[in-house]
């Protein structure tokens, strides 16, 4: 069980995460998602004992990080991929971590099997591994001490496809077997495939959270036309709201035949007609990551939540 | 790779039983990181070699008279003092350059508990190496009479072995004070042997300085250590010295990554 609340924390004058409050339950695989610099990391990190927050509190089963006794027998973190030593092998990092941990050394055999580094790959060293191997590496260290708790921050990146599915499985199991995993990401659908729950971060604030479900299927729908301008229009004579979706797409709230009804009546040709599913979210996710999102997400944040409610 | 050979996790304890590990435990693993990787085990193998290399050096072209086990024991620890405190910047600084303090506090959030065992495996560093002399001594006072035509003489004092002692971990402390204080191996290496020559330097050219070679020149307080001659005004000379290079940076240095953020 995780419990991050009214976590802030400042740099100067620079604050990099604001009252941020969520809740991981055992059972579940939360995923945290936001752009990079949004405060994943640092949120990460203060809930691992890493960091110090300014105000706020985070804890694991009700207890701070820095009161476990050892900490790695109760949350496997993979916080950096890249925090190992490259002239020690991976399975001279695990048996650092497994004395440590005072597990068993077959536990480094084990966990070695278990993320694919048994054999050959386990005498080399950490310098000589791919991005990929080192992120196996650090879940296998984040499993070492047979936790409770799961904190990986961008497990998936430098994973490929084959990685990634199989990543989802080890994680989904190990939650489905009553763990708790936080995992963030800065791609949507890298989580969305595992995740029960999202945390969607922006700005230092959180944007939105909730079930994955609840949050992907959207409650509007997307609607083409020739002409967006008129279909717009259409929508507003009929008093329906609608934001732009993705292409010259629009999504409007309100039924799909609420939506078709308004642009007959105004004349207006659709090209498409259909229920948004998750694009609200995904575009909520553009307009934060895209390149237009620059320097004010947290300007487009309060309307989304509007929009999301 | 199959997920199903992982361990059932429903069963286990709640947060807060595991024990924390011993510090005995957290120095022993402190220990194996300094030769499990690369440069850590060719740090320690050419302190080995160095100190063969000063055995050698006395037996074969020093004076007659001097090949004595208190002159062997001596000369031996010129390579072990000269080394040893690098192996105890990188002890501290290898986890900034390489990382690794991340993975180190996220298993051990009590972070002075990690530094007290880096200083309790410095120390131990530095006692292994005087018996890593004591043995090369030995061996040089064996073969004094089979490779010379001079006999063995293998009187040492208790005082020079509790001084040498002494001087040794200190020095290898005042190493471990510089990778904490600065965090940055090439840094803390690069002043570690610049600052306190500036200072050996700096004192002896200007008349007027000579009480600051005196009581803060560590190299030159420590000195009659290796000898066993130091004396009661040794002492507080060494006392003020190490206050300067060892405890002042030690201390800083700690507070500052009790409180840093790691990463």
């Amino acid at each position: 069980m995780i419990s991050v609340e009214h976590l802030t924390k400042r740099y100067g004058a620079q604050l990099a995460v604001s009252d941020v409050s969520f809740s991981c339950a055992p059972g579940t695989v939360t995923g945290f998602l936001g752009p990079n610099g949004a405060g994943k990391s640092t949120t990460l990190r203060a809930l691992c004992g890493l960091t110090l927050p300014t105000t706020g509190t985070a804890t694991i089963g009700g207890r701070r990080y820095r009161e476990l006794p050892n900490a790695g027998r109760h949350i496997g973190v993979l916080l950096d991929a890249g925090a190992q030593h490259a002239g020690r092998t991976g399975r001279e990092a695990l048996t650092l971590s497994a004395m440590v941990l005072g597990v068993a050394p077959r536990r480094v055999d084990e966990v070695l099997e278990q993320v694919g580094l048994a054999g050959k790959p386990a005498g080399k060293r950490v310098g000589k591994y791919s991005l990929g191997m080192r992120q196996r590496l650090g879940l296998a260290s984040a499993l070492l001490g047979d936790p409770q708790v799961l904190v990986l921050d961008e497990p998936a990146n430098g994973l490929d496809p084959e990685g990634i599915f199989w990543m989802r499985g080890l994680l989904r199991g190990f939650a489905d077997r009553g763990g708790t995993v936080l995992l963030s990401s800065h791609l949507l659908r890298e989580v969305e495939a595992v995740a029960d729950r999202l945390v969607v971060i922006a700005g230092g604030r959180i944007v939105a959270q909730g079930g994955s479900e609840e949050l992907l299927a959207g409650t509007g729908t997307l609607v083409r036309a020739r002409d967006r301008g008129a279909l717009a229009a259409a929508l507003a004579a009929a008093g329906i709201g609608a934001t732009a979706g993705s292409a010259d797409s629009l999504v409007a709230d309100g039924t799909a035949e609420a939506v078709g009804l308004a642009a007959a009546r105004s004349g207006v040709p659709l090209l498409e007609l259909r229920p948004a599913g998750g694009d609200r979210l995904e575009e909520l996710f553009r307009s934060l990551t895209g390149p237009s999102a620059g320097g004010a997400p947290t300007a487009t944040a309060p309307q989304i939540q509007e929009t999301r409610a | 790779m199959s997920t199903a050979t992982v361990p059932s996790t429903a069963s286990t304890p709640s947060p807060g039983s595991a024990p924390a590990p011993s510090l005995l435990r957290l120095t022993r693993v402190e220990l194996r990181k300094t030769s499990d990787t690369r440069a850590g085990f060719w740090l320690l193998l050419v302190v080995g070699l160095t100190t063969v290399a000063a055995v050698a050096l006395l037996l074969f072209a020093g004076d007659e008279q001097d090949r004595t086990l208190a002159n062997f024991f001596a000369i031996t620890q010129l390579p072990i003092s000269l080394l040893l405190p690098v192996l105890g910047i990188l002890l501290v600084t290898s986890e900034w350059s390489q990382r690794t303090a991340m993975t180190t506090f996220a298993l051990v959030p009590a972070r002075s508990r990690v530094l007290t065992a880096k200083v309790l495996a410095a120390t131990v560093l530095g006692v292994l190496g005087v018996a890593a002399a004591a043995v090369a001594s030995a061996l040089g006072a064996l073969l004094t009479p089979v490779l010379t035509s001079h006999s063995a003489d293998w009187s040492l004092s208790g005082a020079q072995v509790g001084q040498v002692l002494v001087a040794q971990v200190v020095t290898v402390l005042v190493g471990v004070a510089f990778g904490m204080l600065l965090l940055s191996s090439p840094l803390a290496i690069v002043l570690y042997f610049v600052l306190p020559t500036v200072v050996t330097v700096v004192s002896n050219t200007v008349g007027s300085l000579t009480w600051m070679r005196d009581w803060l020149d560590l190299g030159t307080t420590l000195a009659p250590m290796y000898d066993g001659t130091l004396d009661g005004q040794g002492w507080a000379q060494v006392a003020t010295s190490l206050a300067l290079w060892g405890v002042v940076p030690l201390v800083a240095g700690w507070v500052r990554i009790e409180r840093s953020e790691i990463g």
